[in-house]
């Protein structure tokens, strides 16, 4: 069963492409995996019928999640009508569309889906997989509802269609996973052969949960009427979605946990009132339309109305013919939707005041077209009868008093149905005064066959029930209370007989009185009718959710960020107050810290009341500086040591943003709420003191660290904690972070360089990256004679320093040799490749400061994004190549070797990470310089050309 | 475990400074403020961490807590990112507005007081003609 499904979604896939080349014909192959699914099914009836067929798709073993399908009886025969109906409905289309339809790819591939979805919906036994397969068909059911995108009319019903019966799936979800957790098991045929206890408020809340959605995929009221609205798609996804399958899902549902929970409080008291309201409001609309779509429509949702009422009995009488109806259902109001899709094409209107004459030049579709009604209204010897038969004797023997309130309001509900059967079968074929007699060619057989086929299955059927359905049903029915119906034309001189002739006497007499009537319709016309309560609710939902805009979107990001921190302040506060783990851990404090922690309390009150930006922007790097020393007395070179080298380079960018931008700080709107400001940020403090205490507290268990020297030493043969953690131990959480930082010097750049965004660095004119200056080329006197660095003479002479310039000289790569060492000692002593690549990044920023951005450019062997690049390439290698051999990722391999007399070289696989690691700062630092520093530089000098030359002097 | 009231005491002032410069209008300041509150998230995390001790260096006897230093390790870097980014941000929108100070979001005021957006609800009228087969229509 599983081949079939990837069957479908194969051919879904493929169609498009099909589509183009072939035209319609390409629905000839979409309707191969429908009928192989119909003929799969067929040849496995001994073992349905019997103890069940089931597949299982182990998904995730390790958490017990397993996909389970089953083919059992009712299984079977919904499968059956739905791959059967599905495969002629598909060849109906090839004659129904013209090669040049829009959209038309696209349309049979979503048709075929649907068919996979819908036979996936009604084989699947984990509730889950039937929740995945349910929303699957809305959200097919959306996109074929909507295929004439261009019309509003089409996207409006289909997206009713979609809200209402997503919504019904939103609650059935809930409902499942309360049923779930109730009885303790996923599959459906694990929760109907042990159900939860009727009693528990789980199984009953789950309950009427189900049934939610069940009513709104069927189309009951008040939900009916996103069905008469889906009556915008094309002429076959009605006949398929609207009459034969999707509809039918929630019909088959209320079939498949009725043995359990029919006897559920509020199940059949929900069901039957709703079911016969549904049959009735359906019953009357069909009347009232003029198009013959919606005079069906209206039919199917009676018809529904009906299906619910029989099926929520949960008796074995009522479920074989509940689901006998069924299969009468899909054939003849198929066959109907299909006639109705021949006639439109041959008349071009629906209108069946138009339309006239019609059945003297099509009789063939015309006699389908009788056929299927008079199964519809119920005449004998056709299917519809048989089971509107079995059907009322179910009613008459279910639990009372509902079953002889569902008697009473089928038996009223059918005198509309003939009436409406007559209704469309006049509509359609009959001759009228006044009409407009269309002169029509005869349509080709194949266009025709599909609704004749389906026809016939009716008149034969209708014999033959008690040999080809009763089995089935009655397999399905198999351990209900009660005896299951038969399924037989004659069960004797009855009262169910009476009340069928009854019945068509009366639908005949409506039907004959049809235009006395009309006042009457008019008269309990509702005003107020559900689709206004849909419209009204849905324009309510958008006023609420514009004034709710309107009301806390002020556009002031101030005001955001205040409400988030408020927000915060106070839920955390209640939580840890409520927890009452407040148990004031021993405190301590020593001088260093003390003084340390008093300067940058000093150092960030200044901050706040600074005026300049350059006094701001150093007094907070005081704080950070003071973070370093805290490092320091805590045991943590490795934090020392990154801290102070950040903190240099963030002085540094921030000097390089802020020569171009004004000295004072904004003054004139500086201090907004000064004091609403000053509140929020002691509380936002306090809570964060409280949330150290608390957690101080609440440290019981023994740290994981304390494992991780040993774990140091063994996995990742580096005496440096720190750093094994991070290029080790915790690797993933490293990668996870350099890729942050490659993604942050990216978008530096991107913000940047405005005019698009070039990777290499710029180049001095007139010498070569490498080599020595001077030998090939004519020698520049400026640069043999005075230059230390070779770009100086790129920067204007009040800007150079000569004493810079000989430091950065002298010290450029001694630094480099530091950071290379920072790099590899970091393994076993303080450093590694965040501190290294850091160190290198100062050269760098020493080289630029010193002369520019072409020294920058001849200083860097690399550009930013290739070192970038190199460094995530060698960071996920060293995750990604144990995976290779068979190991888990990030596993590293120590190579060590003793030379004797040179004495010993050790190498870990991990320091090629922190190679990467290294790589990627020293690019994060370089693509900062060139952004924030170079091309800066470069947008001041050429507004300044630009302003040069723009005043004539 | 014990806590050092120091790093405490320097964490609650980072954090409320921190948050003051943050609700700022001032683009510059809040970087700062964001910086601030970075610092001050580390100091948590250190405090966190339990006493000071020696460098966590194998072999070295015992020694303060290694893990919270590595958070705060790859912490300290990405906050440079993150503000390297921030300042990128702040001479962008210095070159298009020569201003550094934040606006109210336009964008986002015309969302609350913009038109009703039309509900795309069927038709009401029960006559439209819906489907026609392609080519007849």
């Amino acid at each position: 069963m599983f081949s079939l499904l990837a069957l479908f979604a194969l051919t879904a896939l493929v169609l498009p492409a099909l589509t183009r080349r072939l035209g319609t014909k390409a629905f000839l192959v979409a309707a191969v995996p429908p009928a192989a699914a119909f003929a799969a099914t067929f040849a496995r009836t001994r073992e349905a019928l019997g103890p069940g067929v089931r597949e299982r798709f182990s998904y995730l073993p390790q958490l017990g999640v397993a996909l389970d399908v089953r083919l059992d009886a009712l299984s079977w025969t919904l499968a059956l009508v739905v791959t059967g109906v599905g495969a002629l409905v598909l060849l109906y289309c090839v004659s129904y569309f013209h090669d040049d339809e829009p959209g038309l790819g696209r349309f049979a591939a979503v048709l075929t889906a649907f068919a996979g979805a819908m036979y996936g919906l009604v084989i699947a036994d984990d509730v889950f997989l039937l929740f995945t397969f349910w929303e699957l068909t809305s959200v097919l059911s959306y996109l074929l509802i909507g295929h004439y995108a261009d019309r509003r009319a089409s996207r409006g019903a289909a997206l009713q269609a979609l809200l209402v019966t997503t919504l019904g799936g939103l609650a059935m979800l809930v409902g499942l996973v309360l049923l779930q957790d109730a009885a303790g098991a996923s599959t459906l045929s694990a929760l109907v052969a042990s159900p939860p206890p009727l009693t528990d408020g789980r199984a009953v809340t789950g309950i009427a949960l189900v049934l939610a959605g069940a009513v709104t995929k069927s189309a009951i009221w008040p939900f009916h009427f996103w069905l008469p609205g889906a009556m915008a798609a094309p002429t076959p996804v009605s006949a398929y979605l609207h009459a034969a399958a999707m509809v039918k899902a929630g019909v088959y549902l209320v079939l498949r946990l009725a043995p359990a929970f029919a006897a559920a409080p509020g199940w059949r008291e929900t069901l039957v009132s709703l079911g016969v309201l549904t049959m009735v409001v359906g019953g009357v609309r069909a009347l009232r339309e003029h198009d013959l779509k919606l005079v069906l429509a209206g039919g199917t949702v009676a018809q529904l109305g009906f299906l619910m009422v029989v099926c929520s009995l949960g008796t074995a009488a009522s479920q074989t013919a509940g689901l006998a109806l069924l299969v009468a259902h899909a054939l003849f109001k198929s066959t109907l939707f299909l006639v109705t899709g021949v006639v439109d094409h041959a008349v071009g209107t629906r209108d069946l005041r138009r339309i006239s004459g019609l059945g003297r030049r099509l009789p063939v579709l015309a006699g389908a077209a009788v056929v299927a009604a008079a199964s519809m209204a119920g005449v004998p010897p056709l299917l519809g009868f048989v089971t509107k038969e079995a059907s009322l004797i179910a009613l008459g023997e279910a639990p009372q008093p509902w079953g002889a309130i569902g008697l009473v309001g089928v038996v009223l509900g059918s005198v509309l149905t003939v009436a409406y059967a007559l209704r469309f079968v006049w509509g359609a074929f009959a001759t009228k005064r006044g009409g407009v007699q269309t002169e029509v060619s005869p349509e080709r057989p194949a266009f025709l066959a599909p609704p004749v086929l389906l026809a016939l299955a009716s008149l034969a059927l209708g014999p033959l029930a008690s040999l080809v359905v009763e089995p089935a049903a009655a397999a399905a029915a198999h351990g209900m209370p009660g005896k299951a119906t038969h399924l037989v034309l004659w069960h004797g001189p009855t009262l169910e007989l009476l009340l069928s002739a009854v019945t068509l006497a009366g639908g005949v007499a409506l039907f004959l009185l049809r235009e006395r009537i009309v006042p009457l319709q008019e008269a309990i016309r509702p005003r107020w009718t559900a689709e206004d309560g849909y419209r009204r609710t849905l324009r309510t939902l958008d006023l609420v959710a514009t004034r709710a805009t309107a009301t806390i979107q002020t556009g002031s990001l101030p005001f955001y960020l205040a409400v988030i921190l408020t927000v915060f302040v106070g839920g955390t506060s209640t939580v840890l107050l409520g927890t009452g783990v407040l148990a004031a851990p021993p405190l301590f404090a020593t001088a260093a810290q003390t003084v340390t922690a008093v300067l940058m309390a000093v150092a960030a009150i200044a901050a706040t009341i600074a005026g300049k930006r350059f006094q701001a922007v150093v007094l907070v790097g005081v704080t950070g500086l003071g973070m370093a020393v805290l490092f320091g007395l805590q045991g943590a070179p490795d934090l020392a040591l990154t801290q102070v080298l950040v903190d240099l380079v963030t002085l540094i960018a921030f000097v390089l943003v802020l020569r171009r931008l004004p000295a004072r700080l904004g003054v004139a709107h500086g201090s907004s709420h000064p004091v609403v400001r000053i509140v929020l940020g002691v509380a936002v403090a306090a809570v964060m003191v409280m949330v150290v205490l608390t957690t101080l507290a609440a440290r019981t268990a023994t740290p994981i660290s304390e494992a991780f020297e040993r774990l140091a030493v063994e996995i990742g043969h580096g005496d440096n904690v720190v750093n094994v953690t991070l290029v080790d131990l915790r690797g993933w959480d490293t990668f996870g972070e350099i890729t942050v930082l490659v993604a942050a010097a990216t978008g530096v750049a991107s913000l940047v360089f405005v005019g698009g965004r070039s990777d290499v660095l710029p180049a001095l004119r007139g010498h070569r990256r490498r080599g020595r200056p001077g030998r090939e080329h004519p020698v520049d006197p400026e640069v043999a004679s005075g230059t230390w660095l070779l770009a100086g003479r790129t920067l204007r002479p009040e800007y150079r320093s000569i004493l810079l310039e000989v430091a950065v000289r002298l010290t450029f790569h001694a630094t480099i040799v530091v950071s290379v060492y920072l790099l590899f000692a970091g393994h076993n002593a303080p450093g590694g490749g965040f501190a290294g690549g850091l160190v290198a990044g100062l050269a760098l920023t020493g080289r630029y400061l010193a002369a520019g951005r072409y020294e920058l450019g001849l200083a860097a062997p690399l550009n930013a994004g290739v070192l970038l690049g190199l460094g995530l390439v060698l960071a996920a290698g060293t995750a990604i190549v144990p995976l290779l051999l068979g190991e888990p990722a990030l596993t590293s391999h120590y190579l060590g070797a003793d030379l004797g007399w040179f004495g010993r070289i050790s190498f870990t696989t991990s320091s090629i990470f922190d190679v990467g690691v290294y790589l990627i700062v020293v690019g994060v630092v370089l693509d900062v310089l060139r952004s924030l520093g170079g091309e800066v530089d470069r947008a001041y000098e050429e507004d300044h050309r630009e302003v040069r030359q723009g005043v004539p002097s | 475990m014990s806590v050092s009231v120091a790093l405490l005491g320097a964490m609650a002032v980072l954090y409320a400074c921190g948050v003051y410069l943050l609700l700022e209008k001032s683009v510059t300041r809040i970087i700062l403020g964001i910086l601030l509150i970075g610092n001050a998230t580390n100091l948590l995390l250190l405090a966190l961490a339990g006493p000071p001790g020696a460098p966590p260096i194998a072999g070295s006897g015992p020694s303060s807590d290694p893990l919270p230093q590595a958070l705060i390790l790859t912490a300290i870097v990405i906050t440079f990112a993150v503000s390297a980014f921030l300042m990128a941000l702040v001479y962008r929108s210095w070159r298009i507005a020569q201003e550094d100070r934040l606006e109210r979001d336009e964008a986002d005021v015309a969302v609350g007081q913009g038109d009703q957006p039309e509900t795309e609800a069927a038709a009401a009228d029960e006559e439209s003609e819906f489907d026609r087969p392609g080519g007849t229509g």
